[in-house]
């Protein structure tokens, strides 16, 4: 699936691909400053969260080849872990802490039981599996009510940097002080407390990708037997990878639980947002880190903007059978799905891959 | 410890699970007549999970295709079988037996004729293209399931849909303080007559001993010159059309209907096909009837465990077998 030339420096389609990250990254780290309203912010701090889980899932299904419908229980269990104890013990950080090492050590145990248990026969097994258990935990969820708070969830007060109420810093008159028209408060210190989170947490991933490890994962996506035969377990390889994966996706679950201040099987379980993170990564562009990035934008602003459009679309079709009923704004993921399966025929590499190849294609014809 | 595993093996082996669990909970249920109604309730669930999953099950095991947008068809049967039936609602409500089933057959016949359809575009259009690429087609039968969930949503909307039931199918018989629904008695038979038939084809003519010879080994039976991917078409198509019988069944069975009815059944499917083992028919109605009957006692002894009930069967006959305990596909 990766062309080798793609990681050669010089090449146009990688630089325009990251030079679009890196465009995206500023505007993320200028986002409260860029766009001054609650629903920009709101979009840009899930941006920045979804981004480490698509990245996390293509670590996946991109360097291994495997898929797996377990991603958002791993990102629940993170985000419910967090919730429960802040809901317990009340505002601080020793349950946001204990909360995100209690996720990560359940979405390790599952991992390597899920892992161990559909790994070592076929892999098609494994996305069964996965399925299957992440309905299950999604039940187990909306029916422990007396801990999780059921399809209500649990709303919880964040640590008190975070409340909008909070200070960072106070002018002569003792209010809080502004910095180009934004108010420096708790709200402020919240997105970038996801920002900086959700920018180590990618890195960490770059790093790992770029890491002798990351090089025998792509080694067995492209040829797994021929993996084996040199001498590494494809199945340790492939059961450490869903777990690092599974880690990643529950600290990212934790620090969407700690903005979001609510914890619900909508906002942390649900089987769409699965699939919203298989259409990002897939939209973005497999095995490539960037995709993840891409992917997680577009899907995003398409989410939060193109209903707006579809019910303009609606309105103005309203005289034609069928069409309005299909155009109509609940109806996105219709339109959304049809552009998925062409995708995945037509370009499998999504946007960033397509894009690397192309800039190489021409970068080597030079 | 041998003799038994050789006595155990003679009497029916890995058939006799569905057995052994009746026994056990009729030991924990204590009382003859629910064990006896649960039971019922089980086989019909088990029959129509089969209806659902044997596609499935072939269409991996002769293609080596997995097909995620399975439940599609089992949501369209369902609401094209109500639809109909809401349709002839003067033939249901009619006091004539003749009349009543008359509407049944269509209804089920609408479902049954637009899963052979469906599943001849299904193949032709969206999986033909990416055979033997198992990443791109789990990520394409997932977009088309999406698409088809939507398109059920635009068409009949997000609200329940209440299916009518033909008036001879209401009701119970009770015998003594037994009590059994006679839809269910209904769904067990006819499942039970599709499995005998799909057998016969499969074991008794030329198409079936294709097909298991295809399963066994596809590149064999095509160098042989025969065309493996026609048939293909052929059992993806009835493989559909069985699971659209299998939703309109289920939409009579549950009453009430909603677009996200297949992705739920979804999951069951897959954990009697993996049970079941891949490939194959017994194996799957193996795996069926025993998620339906676990399902139901253990809805009954430990209602919030019903689902984690299946999962925790799946792993443990998992880690006994791992290949299913009676595949087809090695």
């Amino acid at each position: 699936m990766s062309n080798p030339m793609t990681q050669t420096p010089a090449n146009t389609g990688t630089m325009m691909v990251k030079g679009v990250v890196a465009l995206i990254a500023a505007l993320l780290l200028f986002a409260p400053f860029l766009f001054q309203d609650t629903r920009s912010l709101e979009v840009a701090a899930r941006i920045c969260i979804f981004i480490v889980l698509v990245a996390s899932f293509d670590l996946l299904i991109g360097y291994t080849g495997i898929v797996s419908f377990a991603h958002t229980m791993f990102f629940g269990f993170g985000a419910y872990g967090a919730a429960i104890l802040l809901k317990q013990m009340g505002p601080g950080w020793t349950p946001v802490i204990l909360g995100a090492l209690a996720g990560v050590g359940v979405s390790l145990v599952f991992a390597v039981v899920i892992g161990l248990l559909s790994l070592r026969v076929k892999a098609i097994f494994f996305a069964m599996i996965t399925l299957a258990a992440a309905s299950v935990v999604l039940v187990l969820a909306s029916q422990l009510s007396h801990i999780t708070g059921g399809e209500d969830g649990i709303i919880y007060k964040s640590p008190d940097l975070f409340k909008t109420a909070t200070k960072l810093a106070v002018d002569e008159d003792g209010k809080v002080l502004r910095l180009w028209g934004v108010r420096l408060n708790g709200k402020l210190a919240a997105y970038y407390f996801v920002f900086a989170t959700s920018l180590i947490l990618f890195l960490a991933m770059l790093r790992f990708v770029g890491s002798p490890f990351g090089t025998v994962l792509k080694a067995i996506r492209e040829n797994e037997a021929r993996a084996e035969a040199i001498g590494y377990r494809v199945v340790a390889y492939r059961t450490a990878v869903f777990c690092l994966s599974a880690a990643i996706a529950s600290l990212a679950g934790t620090v969407y639980a700690v903005w979001l201040k609510y914890t619900g099987p909508d906002t942390a379980l649900s089987f769409s947002i699965m699939i919203d993170i298989l259409l990002m990564v897939v939209i973005g562009g497999m095995g490539t880190m960037w995709g993840a990035v891409i992917g997680a934008v577009l899907m995003i602003l398409a989410q939060y903007y193109l209903r707006d459009l579809m019910g303009a679309a609606a309105e103005a079709t309203a005289n034609i059978p069928i069409l309005p009923q299909l155009l109509a704004p609940d109806r996105w993921l219709f339109w959304l799905g049809i552009i998925f399966i062409l995708l995945v025929y037509f370009f499998p590499k999504g946007i960033a891959g397509t894009a690397m190849e192309r800039g190489a294609a021409k970068g080597g014809g030079a | 410890m041998t003799a038994l595993t050789q006595t155990l093996g003679r009497a029916g082996g890995v058939n006799l699970l569905p057995v052994f669990i009746a026994v056990i909970a009729f030991v924990l249920i204590g009382a003859p007549s629910s064990w006896i109604t649960l039971t019922v309730a089980g086989l019909a669930m088990g029959m129509m999970l089969f209806l659902m999953a044997s596609g499935l099950s072939l269409v991996f095991g002769l293609m080596d295709v997995l097909n995620f947008g399975h439940s599609a068809f089992v949501s369209f049967g369902a609401f094209i079988s109500a639809t109909v039936l809401a349709g002839l609602g003067g033939w249901l409500t009619a006091d004539s037996w003749a009349l009543n089933s008359m509407a049944l057959i269509a209804a089920y016949l609408a479902a049954i004729t637009f899963g052979l359809i469906a599943g001849w575009f299904f193949e032709t259009v969206i999986i033909k293209p990416v055979y033997r690429d198992h990443l791109r087609q789990i990520l394409i039968t997932i977009g088309a399931m999406i698409v088809a969930e939507q398109t059920i949503l635009a068409f009949w909307g997000g609200t329940p849909f209440s299916v009518a039931r033909p008036a001879f199918l209401e009701g119970s018989w009770i015998i003594g303080d037994v009590s059994i629904e006679i839809y269910r008695a209904f769904a067990f038979a006819l499942g039970a007559a599709v499995f005998v038939m799909l057998y016969l084809v499969l074991n008794r003519t030329r198409i079936g001993l294709l097909i298991r010879a295809g399963v066994e080994d596809r590149e064999m039976v095509e160098a042989l010159g025969f065309r493996v991917d026609r048939l293909f078409i052929g059992v993806f198509m009835l493989g559909s059309a069985l699971a659209a019988l299998g939703g309109a069944m289920w939409a009579g069975y549950e009453t009430l209907i909603t677009p996200h009815m297949g992705a739920d059944l979804m999951i069951v499917v897959f954990i009697v096909v993996i049970i079941g083992g891949l490939g194959s028919i017994e194996g799957t109605l193996l795996g069926a009837v025993l998620v339906g009957l676990m399902s139901n006692y253990v809805g009954f002894l430990a209602p919030k465990l019903a689902l984690a009930s299946n999962m925790i069967l799946m792993v443990a006959i998992l880690l006994w077998r791992p290949n299913g305990l009676r595949p087809a596909v090695k």
